[in-house]
């Protein structure tokens, strides 16, 4: 940890540690990062112990309510927050999956109302090992291996 | 309380709710025409095909005395032009005290009764539900058997893709049943209600041969065996006259045993069947005149 923070430190803000490598561009427009103006430094194909590559984004100036962070739950269940405040960790958090999901994963089901009108998609949260997420409309489950984040 | 109350899934009614519906579909049949909603209007919205279903819920509207607006053919409408269902929705729910839709996409009534100013009733989405089906195969049951607890149930044929069966397994496991599944290996009783079941402490059985079960039954639930199910014809061809009920199969059955069906059935009972006491599908079509008289006339709240 402290190696990463030597590398860019940032002042005041949040860093996001442990994202599988493959999925930072997913986390990156879950959270919306590139619509606002703050700087943001990230690494990706780092090496780690837990995921092989893994993925690191540093936003200065910018601290997640748990609604906005808990989305990254599903493409980086394993993600780390750190807050920083005068360039010190004063917080160390998990991400969760939500119980409601609104808004930002496909329904498997192509007969689902979802995937032909213009439906914000809504899940509950079945299982979460493996994930399995229940369809408000079709109430078919969508599981790990078929999500797909809009 | 129905009273205003959308009904989409089976699992939107509770135990007292279902039993409510029953007890005033028998008060209907008992006496048909009631004209309790002179003076409301009622939306039938068929975005799919489906006469039974269509002339089942319009001979209820027109015994309650309700006027009829809508459509049985989408290709009529504007959703020809393009129209969201959102938009169709929002401008009937003003023209309409209740709306009755069938929809050939799953979740369809649900985004439907969120965007509509009143009542929805869901008279099928795609595979998913198709409540008002099983009110009424409930109904039938309470009055072929005098009561819903404790009954034994056999479903037969395709138990995979089957909706009706599907649901009617979920609002009876609320009164204790056994079932017993018969269905070819390609359209078995998915793992998700077997564990359904599990959960609620109801007991099954799975067969491959219905003639195994029938002497212990109380109801026997046919469905169709489609052929476009089945990924290998071969295997439709060996099993297709395994659910094919014939009468000679009802000989030594229990007395209080009745067929069902939800209709239409294709081959799967031979009309052979039909002159039988024990045939119960044509008059559980007619009950459900007198459930969805029920449950209309509850959600409006005339009764």
């Amino acid at each position: 940890m402290e190696k990463e923070l030597k590398v860019s430190a940032i002042k005041d803000g949040t860093v996001i540690d442990h994202i599988p490598a493959q999925n930072l561009f997913k986390v990156i427009s879950l959270l919306g990062l590139e619509n606002i103006p703050n700087q943001i430094t990230f690494g990706t194909n780092l090496e780690s112990h837990k995921l092989g590559r893994k993925s690191i984004i540093k936003v200065a100036d910018k601290f997640f309510a748990d609604d906005e962070i808990n989305k990254i739950a599903l493409v980086a269940p394993e993600a780390k927050l750190n807050i920083i405040r005068n360039y010190e960790v004063v917080e160390k958090r998990v991400v969760e999956v939500p119980n409601e999901i609104i808004g930002y994963v496909r329904c498997f089901n192509p007969k689902c109302v979802t995937n032909h009108q213009p439906v914000p998609t809504r899940f509950y949260l079945v299982g979460k090992h493996p994930l399995a997420l229940r369809c408000h409309y079709c109430e078919k489950v969508t599981t790990e291996e078929h999500l797909v984040i809009l | 309380m129905i009273k205003n109350k959308s009904l989409i899934s089976i699992n939107d009614f509770s135990r007292d709710e279902i039993l409510r519906i029953i007890e005033l579909a028998a008060d209907f049949e008992a006496n048909p025409n009631q004209r309790l909603l002179e003076g409301k209007i009622i939306a039938s919205l068929f975005f799919e095909p489906s006469t039974r279903t269509r002339l089942s819920f319009e001979t209820a509207m027109n015994r309650l005395g309700a006027r009829i607006i809508g459509f049985s053919d989408v290709n009529a409408t504007s959703t020809t032009k393009g129209e969201t269902l959102k938009d169709t929705i929002k401008m009937v729910s003003n023209y309409a005290d209740l709306i009755v839709m069938r929809h050939p996409l799953e979740g369809a009534a649900r985004y439907a009764s969120e965007q509509a100013s009143v009542p929805v009733i869901n008279a099928g989405d795609g595979a998913n539900q198709h409540p008002t089906q099983t009110l009424l195969d409930m109904f039938s049951i309470m009055k072929t058997q005098g009561h819903l607890e404790n009954i034994k149930i056999a479903m037969v044929g395709d138990l995979k893709y089957g909706r009706t069966v599907h649901s009617l397994l979920m609002a009876m496991s609320q009164f204790n049943p056994t079932f017993h599944f018969v269905a070819p290996d390609e359209l078995k009783m998915p793992e998700e209600y077997k564990s359904f079941l599990r959960e609620k402490n109801v007991s099954f059985t799975e067969h491959r041969d219905m003639n195994d079960i029938l002497p212990e039954v109380d109801i026997l639930y046919m469905t169709r065996v489609q052929k476009e199910r089945f990924s290998d014809l071969i295997e439709y061809e060996k099993v297709k006259n395994t659910y094919v009920l014939r009468n000679a199969m009802l000989d030594n059955t229990k007395d209080n045993l009745r067929v069902l069906h939800p209709l239409p059935r294709v081959g799967e009972i031979d009309p052979d069947v039909d002159a039988n006491p024990k045939a119960y599908y044509f008059k559980q079509a007619e009950n459900g005149v007198y459930t969805r008289m029920a449950i209309i006339a509850s959600i409006l709240g005339v009764k």
